[in-house]
């Protein structure tokens, strides 16, 4: 079954200001956000199955809960993220750690080539997609792909506020892609179209878009996403996915919702 | 005139995901342009591409500006080095690692500037002159001790052939080889380019030709000294059979013991070329037997008369030889690179030896053409690196008496 890396939202706050998202005087109320949080893992858990790996939160780091940003890994092998701004930097030797401990083939990337982990680096089983230009520096890829072995095509993001492919784009599980076109420039666009299958394509309205219905976590047949998307749910149920809708706006407040708080470790 | 150029890498999945389209698409609707000097493309899904390529802009300003806006698609500025070079220890032996040249426009970084390589040609080494301003491209065998020899790949730039200006036959560059390929059209062409180059009375440059006896035997004698005659054929690139049977027709009216006009072998005819070698040696020189009456008529006669540089090589089989014929063919390809600059068209006519040596001489840029009966010698031609050559599958005097009348000579 799934195995997926979460960090409690312990130390969770807005601190400072690195996404469209994030406004310092938006304070998130703690309590909320540990229920929501809570809420989560137990739809993952409970209602899902999934394992649950839990690493410990550190004071001072508030965004450690996106665990999805930790890096990227795959069978054994596990790249850490290299972040963009020196805020979330300071976390990256607690995921470097994590990894090591947990019996991973850490491979770091040069300091100064951004790359942000899960939360630009998604795929199929066949083929990834990177997202750059907000976060993870498109040289990044590259290298991950040789890395990796596999053929990764790096998507250009152009809308601030979905500052990370996973805000944007949802592989599914049955070959599915969740996503909103205008996040992408038009080459995106016209690579995404091509590559994959018209009957394929899950176009997300603007409004869900706006609250992250992109940033769903799928294992299996279920889906699990930020509430108030009643279009891509209907669009997911269609498909036969099972829904699991969970309030998660805490933590839009800093421009993360399901996916980010998640790293899928299988 | 471009004022600033860059060369850039980008690398990854670059085609795929259309970021090369990308990138080339910024370049030119910021108004710079570019060339693709190199692409290696991954041969399995996984693996990357890499493009090299060079921006140009009419201003340092605004090649800066299209290198901003391209850099986050991750083009970077290629960490452009001085060639490397090393010197010759051994005379006649290049060093390790010696780079080895293509026909194609050749530039070497010395001390930060990029300089044309000289006398370009295919499979030489680059010696860089001591002061390290100018760069030629030498044959192994002209290797001194103390030579500086370009290696490695760094600072080295070839460019791609850039389609001449004419619309005609040499505009696709590609040896395309096909018996059934109309003639008529390209003769038309090479005809064009012949009269051009007469016309500037050899201030635009030259047209060589190099050809097999075959000429001779197929009856293509009277049109290729027409074309001599009228002052089309500058440069004469040939062996000792050539000559030997052009002259042996003059003074035997044979080819290699054929009747030229009879059709069949005559008594003793086997015999003629060596009569007429002989003869020749006796008098000392193709020129003296000229000058002397021996020989009036025929392509050696014309080629004195309108003083075409001729280098003879000689080969292994050559009976004689004719004096003048250089046996050594160190010395002879020599010779023949002597007498390259200034060519501006090459016709290879009948001969699949001449034709090829030739071809490994001639830089990319000279529109070349390549005659044979077998379709096997342009395209050995073609398979050995002289892709420019246009392949016209055809009998030697058929071609020569056509292009000869094209040139309005009645033959």
């Amino acid at each position: 079954m799934s195995r997926l890396l979460v960090c409690p939202p312990d130390y969770f706050g807005i601190e400072y200001e690195i996404n469209p998202w994030m406004r310092v005087s938006n304070t998130a109320d703690l309590k909320r956000a540990r229920l929501q949080w809570y809420a989560l893992m137990q739809e993952l858990e409970h209602q899902i199955g999934a394992t649950l790996e839990r690493m410990d939160p550190i004071a001072g780091l508030p965004d450690m809960v996106f665990t999805a940003n930790a890096g990227v890994l795959y069978g054994l092998r596990a790249v850490p993220s290299r972040f963009r701004h020196p805020e979330r930097q300071r976390e990256e030797r607690y995921f470097e750690q994590w990894f090591r401990t947990h019996g991973y083939d850490v491979t770091l990337l040069e300091e100064g080539l951004y790359f942000e982990g899960a939360g630009d680096l998604l795929g199929f089983p066949d083929i990834w997609f990177g997202g750059y230009r907000q976060r993870t520096d498109i040289r990044a890829y590259p290298r991950l792909s040789e890395i990796f072995n596999r053929e990764i095509i790096p998507l250009e993001l152009v809308n601030p506020r979905f500052y990370h492919l996973d805000t944007c784009f949802c592989p599914l599980s049955g070959g599915e892609l969740l996503y909103y076109p205008p996040a992408f420039d038009p080459y995106a666009q016209t690579v995404l179209s091509d590559r994959i299958a018209k009957d394929r394509q899950m176009i997300v309205p603007e409004a869900e878009a706006l609250r992250f219905a992109c940033n769903a976590v799928c294992i299996g047949r279920h889906v699990v996403l930020p509430d108030g998307c009643p279009d891509t749910m209907k669009q997911l149920e269609e498909r036969g996915y099972h829904v699991h809708p969970v309030p998660l706006d805490e933590f839009m407040k800093a421009g993360g919702s399901a996916k980010c708080l998640t790293l899928a470790l299988e | 005139m471009t004022a600033a150029e860059e060369t850039v890498i980008l690398q990854g999945h670059i085609i795929d995901s259309l970021i090369l389209a990308k990138v080339l698409d910024t370049i030119l609707m910021m108004g710079g342009t570019f060339d693709l000097s190199d692409v290696q493309i991954g041969t399995t899904r996984q693996e990357a591409s890499r493009a090299t390529i060079v921006v140009r802009a009419a201003s340092p300003a605004l090649l800066a500006e299209i290198l901003t806006t391209i850099q986050p698609h991750g083009a970077s500025v290629a960490r452009e080095t001085d060639c490397t070079v090393e010197p010759v220890r051994t005379a006649g032996v290049f060093p390790d690692g010696f780079y080895a040249t293509t026909h194609l426009p050749t530039h070497v970084r010395l001390q930060g500037h990029w300089c044309e390589v000289q006398a370009i040609e295919m499979d030489l080494g680059i010696r860089v002159d001591p002061s390290k301003v100018s760069a030629r491209a030498i044959p192994m065998t002209d290797a001194r001790p103390g030579d500086l020899i370009v290696t490695g790949r760094d600072g080295i730039r070839v460019l791609p052939l850039q389609r001449p200006p004419e619309r005609d036959v040499f505009s696709f560059m590609e040896a395309q080889v096909s018996s059934e390929r109309p003639h008529g059209p390209i003769i038309a062409d090479i005809a064009r380019r012949m009269r051009t180059l007469r016309e500037a009375g050899g201030t635009q440059g030259k047209v060589l030709l190099a050809g097999g006896p075959a000429i001779i035997h197929s009856g293509g004698r009277d049109a290729l000294t027409w074309l001599i005659e009228a002052g089309f054929v500058h440069v004469l690139f040939c062996g000792n059979a050539l000559a030997a049977h052009d002259m042996e027709a003059h003074m035997f009216g044979t080819s290699l013991g054929y009747g030229l006009s009879a059709g069949h072998t005559v008594p003793h005819g086997h015999e003629h070329h060596l009569r007429t070698i002989n003869r020749i040696r006796a008098i000392g020189s193709i020129e003296q037997a000229v000058a002397s009456g021996a020989i009036t008529q025929g392509i050696m006669a014309a080629c004195v008369r309108q003083k075409v540089q001729v280098v003879m090589a000689g080969t292994i089989r050559d009976d004689g030889p004719l004096p003048g014929v250089i046996t050594d063919s160190v010395r002879a390809q020599a010779a023949m690179r002597a007498a390259l600059p200034g060519v501006k068209l090459a016709l290879l006519v009948a001969s699949t030896l001449h034709a090829i040596a030739t071809g490994n001489l001639l830089p990319a840029t000279v529109p070349t053409v390549c005659v044979d009966v077998n379709p096997a010698v342009p395209t050995k031609l073609a398979d050995r690196g002289s892709f420019q050559a246009v392949g016209l599958v055809m009998d030697a005097a058929s071609f020569l008496r056509d292009l000869t009348r094209e040139l309005g000579g009645k033959i």
